[in-house]
C-alpha cells in the first residue's frame, strides 16, 4: 500500500448495476487523428472516399503514434478541426454514416498459435491505446526495451475515480474476454505471472474473476489482489506499489522494475484485436451525475458527446458543467461537439464549482503534503510555480507529479495546485 | 571618558592601517575605457542586450565582443562617443517598435471562461487558448509585466497598448508572448496588419469580429505592391510600404491600422 492519497465517496452505486447498452450509431462520426499520446496520425483517406467499419483512416506518424480506424461505414465528408475534451483541438476525419455498418473482412485467429512478435504487430495495427485515460500506445508497452526485463503483468481493475463504473461493468459482463486478453498480453511479453488489482468496492466480482482465472489451459498464473479503497489506487505507479510492493524510481518507467500495467478495457481490446481481428473502434463509458438515469454505454469512437447527452436526457442548465473522465483528473468540456475518443472513460454532469477569483495564499497547514501519494511537497511547489520559479519547481521534483489532484482536493485555501503544476511542467519543457 | 576614546581611536587606527595595507596589496587595475563606457551606458540594467547588466555590457564592448547598437536604450550622443572611443564606424540605427498583431480582444469570441491562473503563459500551457481563434491575444498582460520601460499597458479592449515613444524595441515582450503575436517593426512605417490568424475566412468570421479573412482587397489596392497574402494572412513588406494608407480604407474588417492617428474604437462587423 502506498503513502498518502485520499478517501473519497465513490458515488458508484448510481451506475453500478446498469448493464452495458449499445449506443445507437451516430449519423456522423468525427474521428480525431490525435487521440493518443504521441504524434498525431496521418490521414490516409480524402473527402468523398467510401470507408467501411474498421478500415484504416489514419496511419502512425512515428514510433509513438497510433493507427486510427473508421468506426462506422459510409463516406468521408472531409477532414475538419474538431474540439477535443480539455480545450485543445485536432484535425478529424468526419464520416457520414450510411447506416449499413458494413465491416471490413476480419480474420479470426487462435492466439495460442501466435508468436509474441505477431501479437505485438496485431495490437499495433488495431490502433490499441491505453483506455484508462492516458491513451499511451499499447504496442509500445508490449515492446520491452533492450536491456530491461518485464516479469509481471498487472491488470488495472481499480477504477479509483469516483462515479466511473465502465471498467467494473466490462469485467463483470465480459470477464472471460478480459482474462483471455490478459493471457494474450502475458504471451506477448513472455511472462508467466499476472495480477489483477481490484479495489475493495468491487470485491463482489473478485470471486467471479478468480474462478474465471483458475481453469486456464496454459501455465500463466493469475492472482487477484483486492486492495483498499484509496484514491489514486488505480494510478500505475501506486498500483505496482500496492500489488508488487515495488516502487518505480523517480523519473523512471514501470518497466524499469519489471512491471507492466494494462487497463481492463485495453485487455479486452487486445483480445478482440487478436482473436477476432476487430480494431479499436468502440469503448464502454459511464454517463452519470446530474442525469435522470445513469448509464454504462458502449459507444463508437467519434460519436459527438452532445448526442450522448441528449440520449441520456441530460439537461444543461447554468451552474452545471460537463466533465470528461473522473471528477479528480477529468477535464471540463467546453464544447459538446467534441467526439468520444479512445480515452474517454466517462461523461459526468456535475454542479459548477466556485473557485476563488484570485489565488489565495498558502496557509501552510501541510495537508497536501500528507495527501500527496508521490511524497512531494505540493505546498512548496505551488508557491514556486506561482512565482514562476521554474528551477525551484525542478528542484522540488515537479516532474514526478502525476496530477492526481489529491492536493487540490484537500487544500483548504482552494489553491489551484494541479493547474500550477501542469503549467510548471509545460514551462519546464520550454526551458 | 579618556579610556573609551583611546580604545575606539586605537581600534580605528588599527583597522585603518589594515585597510590601507590591503587596498594597496590587492589593488586591481581598472580599465579606464570600461569605466568611461560604463558612464555612457543608460544604466537602466534592462537586460535587453542579453547581458546581465550595463557594466557587463560595457566590458563586452571594450573587448569588442558586442556592437554598441545592441543596446536599445543608448542615446544618439552616447552612441557617437562610444563609437569614437572604440574607433569603430557608426552604423545607422533604425528605430524599431513592438506592435501587437491582433485586434481581437473583446471582439474575439471566448471558448470558455478561465479565471484561476490569469497569465497568458499558463493558459497557453494548459489549454492552448481560451478563445475560439487559436492565434489571438490572450489578453492577460504577460507582455506588460516584462516591459522594462513600462511602454505596454492593457487597454479596456482587452489588448495591450504599446506606447511607441517609450518603446525601446528590446524584444522582451516578443519572446514573452506565448502566442507570438508581438512583432518588431520600423517605427517610421506606421501601417500594420493587426491580425495573426492563418485560419481560412469562414473560420475567422466565426471566431472573431475583426480578423483577417484573406479577401485580398488590400493586396489589390496597394499602389506599391507591398502587401502579399501569406497563408491566409495579409503581410506588409516594409521595404516597399510608404504609409499611404490606401489599404486601411479598403479593408472590410478594419484590421489594417496606423499608429500615427488615434486608434479607432473596436468596430463591430456584422458576422
Amino acid at each position: 500500500m502506498f503513502n498518502g492519497g485520499v478517501k473519497l465517496v465513490d458515488f458508484k452505486e448510481l451506475s453500478k448495476e446498469k448493464h452495458i447498452e449499445d449506443f445507437p450509431l451516430p449519423e456522423k462520426a468525427a474521428i480525431p487523428l490525435s487521440q493518443h499520446t504521441g504524434l498525431p496520425a496521418k490521414p490516409v483517406v480524402k473527402k468523398g472516399d467510401a470507408v467501411l467499419k474498421g478500415q484504416v483512416i489514419g496511419e502512425p506518424a512515428g514510433f509513438i503514434s497510433s493507427f486510427i480506424h473508421s468506426s462506422v461505414s459510409g463516406t468521408v465528408a472531409g477532414i475538419e478541426n474538431v474540439p477535443l475534451p480539455g480545450g485543445k483541438s485536432s484535425p478529424a476525419v468526419v464520416i457520414q454514416n450510411d447506416g449499413q455498418d458494413t465491416a471490413v473482412e476480419m480474420e479470426k485467429r487462435n492466439w495460442l498459435s501466435l508468436q509474441p512478435k505477431e501479437i505485438v504487430s496485431l495490437v499495433r495495427e488495431a490502433g490499441i491505446v491505453g483506455m484508462g485515460g492516458a491513451a499511451f500506445p499499447t504496442f509500445v508497452k508490449l515492446t520491452v526495451p533492450e536491456g530491461k526485463k518485464a516479469d509481471c503483468v498487472i491488470l488495472n481493475g481499480c477504477e479509483c475515480e469516483p462515479f466511473l463504473t465502465a471498467d467494473y461493468r466490462v469485467l463483470k459482463e465480459q470477464c472471460g474476454g478480459v482474462i483471455e486478453g490478459l493471457q494474450i498480453i502475458c504471451r506477448a511479453l513472455s511472462i508467466q505471472k499476472a495480477y489483477i488489482g481490484l479495489e475493495n468496492n468491487k470485491k463482489d466480482i473478485a470471486a467471479m474473476v478468480k474462478n474465471a482465472a483458475r481453469n486456464l489451459h496454459d501455465s500463466i498464473k493469475i492472482r487477484i489482489k483486492v486492495l483498499p479503497e484509496r484514491y489514486p489506487q488505480g494510478s500505475e505507479k501506486h498500483l505496482i506499489k500496492s500489488v508488487a510492493g515495488k516502487e518505480v524510481p523517480s523519473g523512471g518507467l514501470p518497466v524499469d522494475i519489471g512491471c507492466v500495467v494494462f487497463n481492463v478495457q485495453t485487455a479486452l481490446a487486445v483480445r478482440d484485436a487478436v482473436c477476432c481481428g476487430l480494431p479499436l473502434i468502440e469503448r464502454v463509458l459511464t454517463v452519470t451525475g446530474l442525469v435522470p438515469e445513469s448509464r454504462n454505454l458502449k459507444v463508437r469512437i467519434g460519436t459527438p458527446i452532445s448526442r450522448i447527452l441528449d440520449y441520456c436526457g441530460a439537461e444543461m442548465k447554468p451552474g452545471r458543467r460537463i466533465v470528461i473522465g473522473g471528477p479528480m483528473m477529468g477535464v471540463n468540456l467546453h464544447s459538446a461537439d467534441a467526439p468520444v475518443i479512445k480515452s474517454t472513460t466517462g461523461i459526468l454532469i456535475l454542479p459548477q464549482e466556485e473557485m476563488p477569483e484570485e489565488i489565495r495564499p498558502c496557509i501552510r497547514c501541510g495537508r497536501c503534503i500528507e495527501a500527496c501519494p508521490m511524497r512531494l511537497v505540493p505546498a512548496e511547489l505551488s508557491r514556486r510555480a506561482e512565482n514562476k520559479d521554474w528551477e525551484g519547481c525542478v528542484r522540488f521534483d515537479v516532474a514526478d507529479c502525476i496530477e492526481c489532484g489529491c492536493c487540490s482536493y484537500v487544500c483548504p485555501a482552494k489553491r489551484p495546485m494541479v493547474e500550477l503544476f501542469k503549467w510548471a511542467k509545460a514551462e519546464m519543457r520550454r526551458l | 571618558m579618556l579610556i573609551p576614546v583611546i580604545i575606539l581611536g586605537g581600534l580605528g587606527l588599527i583597522f585603518g592601517a589594515f585597510l590601507t595595507y590591503f587596498s594597496i596589496k590587492f589593488k586591481t587595475e581598472e580599465n579606464p575605457i570600461v569605466a568611461r563606457l560604463h558612464e555612457l551606458m543608460p544604466n537602466a540594467n534592462c537586460g535587453a542586450c542579453g547581458y546581465a547588466g550595463c557594466s557587463i555590457f560595457a566590458e563586452m564592448l571594450a573587448e569588442g565582443k558586442v556592437e554598441p547598437q545592441k543596446c536599445a536604450m543608448l542615446e544618439e550622443d552616447s552612441l557617437h562617443e562610444i563609437c569614437s572611443i572604440l574607433g569603430i564606424e557608426r552604423k545607422k540605427r533604425e528605430k524599431q517598435v513592438a506592435r501587437v498583431m491582433c485586434w481581437g480582444g473583446v471582439n474575439a469570441k471566448k471558448k470558455f471562461d478561465y479565471k484561476t491562473l490569469r497569465t497568458c503563459s499558463a493558459v497557453n500551457a494548459l489549454f492552448g487558448t481560451d478563445l475560439e481563434c487559436s492565434y489571438g491575444c490572450l489578453g492577460m498582460g504577460d507582455c506588460a509585466k516584462v516591459c522594462p520601460v513600462d511602454a505596454i499597458t492593457m487597454g479596456e479592449n482587452g489588448l495591450p497598448i504599446i506606447d511607441e515613444e517609450k518603446c525601446i524595441a528590446c524584444g522582451k515582450c516578443v519572446t514573452e508572448c506565448p502566442k507570438k503575436i508581438i512583432k518588431l517593426a520600423p517605427a517610421d512605417k506606421k501601417v500594420y496588419v493587426a491580425c495573426s490568424s492563418h485560419d481560412r475566412g469562414p473560420v475567422v468570421i466565426k471566431a472573431c469580429k475583426t480578423g483577417c479573412i484573406a479577401c485580398t482587397k488590400c493586396v489589390k489596392v496597394c499602389p506599391r505592391a507591398a502587401i502579399t497574402m501569406e497563408n491566409n494572412l495579409a503581410v506588409i513588406d516594409y521595404s516597399k510600404c510608404d504609409n499611404c494608407g490606401a489599404c486601411i480604407e479598403e479593408c472590410p474588417r478594419k484590421i489594417i491600422l496606423r499608429t500615427d492617428v488615434e486608434l479607432p474604437e473596436p468596430v463591430s462587423v456584422s458576422s
